[in-house]
């Protein structure tokens, strides 16, 4: 086990993930208010950039509340758990060639067992609030994210059998002819949706449905706690952003003018703002809807979209 | 290298089953059932088993343990769950699943200083694992899949009565 450079890339790869989510709350608010026809936060710095460096300089100075009713140990690990295997599911992304912490093998998988277990994040923070709302709230989330990091897998299997690899630097290459979005237009958007569920934001955010739960799981958290969980639905986002471009749009590829990284962080970024406009686009469904959309439509779908694909692939290889 | 990793693990995974079955709290003893599933993972990485680990990460520390997390909070056990487990727990309790432990852990021991152990096999990638799942053992597949087809049927018979129950109390 002979140690790589592209461990070199780990400290700099969290470190900029972390930062970049700060400026996405920015950024997400200004495009709101843009497309609200309001101004959004632009009084600190220009345009407002320095509002993300405010807030988080706020949250750090913020007073630090154990709930004394609660579990305390629970109640600490929860915020680490949400944005730990956030962080760690960025190992696998391939931000340009050779650009990688890790490729491997099962790369997909790794992606989808770090996911699931930021359920545990959300669960235990709900649990150890010991509170009402936090309960419902992480009841919530945790049916919601189990069902849809069902047919979240399912719907990823169709490119698997496209690229014949579960390596994300493979699958990368096997798009040089065509991305995936066109024959798996089915799958990106299985994906798409049971992405935006899973990192729980709207028109998905049941579980911190604010007109209902008041703030569901994170309703006790206060200062940095507050923060990290924040972070971590932002991060999730980024995560999510990146699989759609690295699994569907090509990921690095594109025409040689820009360098591939370049291509990467532009496709990323529209990715990203079309996950901003859905926020302001479409408004929330009720939580059963939520859930029968996921079981009765989605997961029947999936399926017929394996099986077909299979069946394609099956009868190409003859 | 690879052995100190895997001793590491493999004292993990000792340790947090152990706490899985001394914890009183039901949720903390299910996240030491999480951390124990995480080592395993790690032996199965350490083994050549990559995408067994992953499935082990994914299905059982990701997706059931969850469940029965869920089940925990929608109990809501409080303090007296805590004593009745502590009345459950006495020292007496140990006795008989330590004899017969015991004496598995005496024939496992046998077997280990018996048997040649100089295979240490070789690392199985995915394909590998599909490729004999859907082949050779392509029945065992089919019939473990009847299996649980039958359990989601029942699952779904039980929640429609429970359901039509409700809907009958309602009106």
């Amino acid at each position: 086990m002979e140690l790589n450079w592209s461990y070199l890339l780990i400290v700099p790869l969290a470190v900029g993930a972390l930062v970049l989510a700060l400026f996405i709350v920015w950024w997400e608010r200004r495009l709101l208010g843009w497309w609200q026809d309001r101004l959004g936060p632009n009084r600190v710095g220009p345009f407002g950039v320095l509002q993300a460096l405010a807030d988080m300089v706020k949250l750090l100075t913020k007073d630090d509340w154990l709930p004394p009713f609660g579990d305390r140990v629970f109640f600490i690990l929860a915020p680490a758990i949400v944005v730990g295997s956030m962080l760690m599911a960025f190992v696998i992304v391939p931000f340009g060639p050779g650009l990688h912490v890790t490729d491997s093998n099962i790369a997909i998988l790794f992606f989808l067992a770090m996911s699931s277990l930021a359920v545990y994040g959300v669960l235990l923070g709900g649990l150890s609030s010991n509170n009402k709302y936090a309960m419902l709230g992480g009841l919530r989330a945790g049916a919601q994210m189990l069902t849809y990091e069902v047919f979240m897998g399912l719907s990823l299997m169709g490119v698997v059998i496209h690229a014949g690899s579960f390596s994300l630097v493979d699958i990368v290459e096997s798009q040089r002819g065509m991305w995936y979005v066109l024959p798996q237009c089915v799958g990106f958007f299985i994906f798409l949706i049971a992405g935006l569920a899973e990192s729980h934001r709207l028109p998905f955010d049941l579980p911190e449905a604010e007109h209902e739960l008041t703030a569901g799981f994170h309703t006790e958290y206060s200062g940095m706690k507050f923060g990290l969980i924040m972070a971590g639905e932002y991060l999730a986002m980024m995560l999510t952003s990146a699989l759609v471009v690295t699994l569907f749009f090509g990921g690095w590829l594109g025409p040689s003018f820009l360098p591939p990284v370049v291509w990467f962080a532009l496709k990323t970024a529209l990715v990203i703002n079309f996950f901003i406009l859905l926020r302001a686009a479409i408004p929330r469904p009720r939580y059963d809807q939520l859930m029968s959309l996921g079981w009765k439509v989605l997961l029947p779908l999936s399926l017929v979209n394996l099986l077909v694909t299979g069946a394609i692939a099956l009868a190409a290889a003859d | 290298m690879e052995l100190t990793l895997f001793y590491i693990a493999a004292a993990v995974a000792i340790a947090a089953a152990a706490l899985v079955v001394t914890r009183l709290n039901a949720a903390h003893a299910l996240v030491w059932l999480v951390v124990a599933l995480l080592a395993i993972a790690v032996i199965f990485f350490l083994l050549g088993a990559p995408f067994a680990a992953a499935l082990e990460i994914v299905i059982y520390a990701g997706a059931i343990v969850v469940l029965f997390l869920f089940v925990v909070m929608m109990l809501n056990l409080g303090r007296r769950s805590i004593t009745r487990e502590r009345l459950w727990l006495e020292p007496g309790m140990w006795i008989g699943p330590a004899i017969l432990t015991a004496i598995l852990f005496g024939e496992m021991i046998f077997l280990i200083a018996s048997s040649d152990t100089g295979d240490a096999g070789s690392p199985v990638g995915p394909k590998a694992v599909g490729e004999a799942l859907f082949g050779q053992y392509l029945l065992a597949v089919e019939l473990a899949a009847m299996l649980l087809l039958a359990a989601l049927v029942g699952a779904y018979h039980l929640g429609r009565r429970y359901l039509r129950d409700r809907r009958e109390e309602a009106s």
